[in-house]
């Protein structure tokens, strides 16, 4: 790897560790509780001021976080304590790694240089986030186990098995786009969906709606946060967590919705690309300025799109959390096996049935 | 609090490179517009507290929306209600499970001195088994006396200073089992 790619690979990382955990997840936070006072018609936090300006509210997740570092760290007696304490970082290690595969932008020429806005081009990307996306239940079943309290275990039983379970429906709906797109690369697939009306969303809504139904199971928020339910469990498996290492739990929370929303927009909402424009068209668009501040404008445009769709998803995903109840535990099972299963299966089925005829025109 | 002497020219020399703050300053301001509630709530000044979470007195407005129903991520324990002699010893422990800093809310008649209720089963206030940081009578209180109550509880912790702020375990009952690290 030259020193170029380096830098390259080090910004891209940088970019996306300052995206999720630098803006999104304080954004979250923020978002949650506007969001949460303008549906139940309340005004919501606006009170934490700085010299007079209170920023609608902004500053109450600053206050959270100072209030947060500075309270007590507590771990229990008879507690594992190496594991309660490693049990947070495991949580949020693998949402935010899953995230290297996700493109947030295409392939551009800069002075010479190719840069592909991706971290890791993988040929198995698709395979990769659900292999990833796996590793978090450790972070929840152990912090559930090493607490050594019975509500925080029974916590984390119901989470891995919620997590497990969704996981088998969440690999088999995207089957059908693998098969559409015939690629496991996450790049190859964005790509091809330079054409609006080849996008995920057009010939795979139905894969979409079930894939999101998984994706906010796995990430266990609002109707589908059984593992946590305040009514029955106390705090489900971070009861015993206190300051920091309890947030920590929520960062991974939010940083798991914002990769659910970038592998939606890039399995589902074509990526980058704006719709009936592309990426050649865009950069030819701007060739008055010169082939390499052309591709740095259509970069630009490409990642802000991106952000755009991002959002959008994001505020879906707050609006699901807002609206639902929650589920009772063996809802939640059956939900996931016998009906997400069977469905996606069925499409399995149709879409290998409209390739093979010709239905649905592979790009 | 004046500089003198020396204490002046190191203050004059470092002043282009240091921001000189107080730490307590910038954490009591976190902790002030940041409680996360336990809500021990056991008789009918619920229903008022409920006015008081819910959309027509907002208690997010002050940050003090998020109700944590596991006492180690909670700061301010609001006591709604009677305390009977057989609810005591849960609340004491619960008081002892939350993790510093932490603040007590006597809301209601009954928790400030027992209220109406003077006879064998009822504790006469809560503050014969645990600290209080704030009183706030009434039968119910109205929200606005909550809301004026939360008030001045902020201007008190603005008030307080590190040195003061671990309360320990309640004077009354066994010691709860804990490492603290």
């Amino acid at each position: 790897m030259g020193i170029a790619e380096m830098i390259e690979t080090i910004v891209k990382i940088g970019f996306i560790i300052g995206l999720t955990i630098g803006f999104f997840a304080p954004m979250l936070a923020w978002v949650e509780r506007k969001q949460s006072a303008v549906m139940q018609d309340r005004i919501g936090a606006n009170r934490a001021d700085f010299f007079g300006f209170t920023v609608i509210g902004l500053l109450h997740s600053l206050a959270d976080a100072i209030k947060l570092i500075f309270k007590e760290d507590f771990i229990p007696r008879g507690a594992e304590r190496a594991l309660h304490t490693l049990a947070p970082v495991i949580a949020v290690i693998p949402s935010l790694i899953a995230f290297a595969v996700i493109p947030f932008g295409g392939k551009y020429t800069l002075w010479g240089h190719e840069v592909n806005l991706v971290i890791a081009d993988l040929d198995v990307g698709v395979l990769y986030v659900f292999a990833i996306s796996s590793l978090a239940t450790y972070g929840v079943v152990i912090a559930g186990w090493a607490s050594n309290n019975n509500w925080s275990l029974l916590g984390g039983l119901r989470a891995s098995a919620q997590m497990f379970s969704y996981e088998v429906a969440m690999g088999l709906t995207v089957i059908g786009l693998i098969m559409f797109y015939q690629s496991l690369s996450m790049v190859d697939i964005v790509a091809k969906q330079d054409n609006f009306f080849h996008w995920g969303i057009i010939w795979h809504w139905p894969a979409f709606v079930l894939f999101l139904a998984c994706a906010v199971a796995e990430n266990k928020r609002v109707p589908f946060d059984a593992p946590e339910a305040e009514a029955e469990l106390v705090a489900g498996y971070f009861t015993e967590y206190s300051g920091m290492k309890f947030v920590m739990f929520w960062t991974a929370e939010f940083i798991e919705m914002v990769t659910i929303a970038g592998l939606c927009v890039a399995l589902f909402f074509g990526g980058h690309h704006v719709p009936f424009i592309t990426d050649a068209e865009l950069a030819g668009g701007f060739s008055f300025l010169g082939p390499n501040v052309s591709n740095l404008v259509a970069m630009l445009i490409g990642v802000g799109v991106f952000i755009f769709k991002l959002v959008a998803l994001l505020i879906l995903q707050m609006t699901i959390r807002w609206t639902m109840p929650r589920f009772r535990y063996d809802q939640i099972m059956k939900l996931g096996w016998k009906m997400i299963l069977p469905l996606s299966l069925t499409w399995i089925f149709i879409v290998g049935v409209g390739i093979l005829t010709g239905v649905m025109p592979s790009p | 609090m004046g500089v003198k002497g020396e204490d002046a020219e190191a203050t004059a020399a470092l002043s282009d490179s240091v921001i000189i703050t107080q730490l307590d300053k910038i954490v009591s301001w976190g902790r002030k517009y940041s409680f996360f509630l336990y809500p021990f709530i056991t008789a009918c000044c619920g229903m008022e507290f409920m006015s008081v979470a819910g959309p027509r007195y907002d208690i997010d407005r002050f940050g003090a929306a998020l109700p944590r129903f596991s006492p180690r991520q909670a700061d301010l324990m609001m006591v709604v209600g009677t305390i009977s002699h057989k609810q005591a010893p849960i609340l004491v422990k619960v008081y002892n499970q939350m993790t510093e800093p932490k603040w007590v809310y006597a809301y209601g008649a009954c928790t400030v001195s027992g209220g109406m209720y003077d006879n064998y089963a009822t504790v006469q206030g809560i503050d014969t088994l645990i600290p209080v940081d704030i009183y706030v009578p009434g039968c119910p209180p109205r929200p606005e006396m909550v809301l004026d109550g939360l008030i001045k509880l902020q201007e008190k912790v603005v008030r307080e200073r590190h040195v003061k702020e671990t309360k320990g375990v309640s004077p009354v009952g066994e010691a709860d089992d804990r490492i603290v690290t």
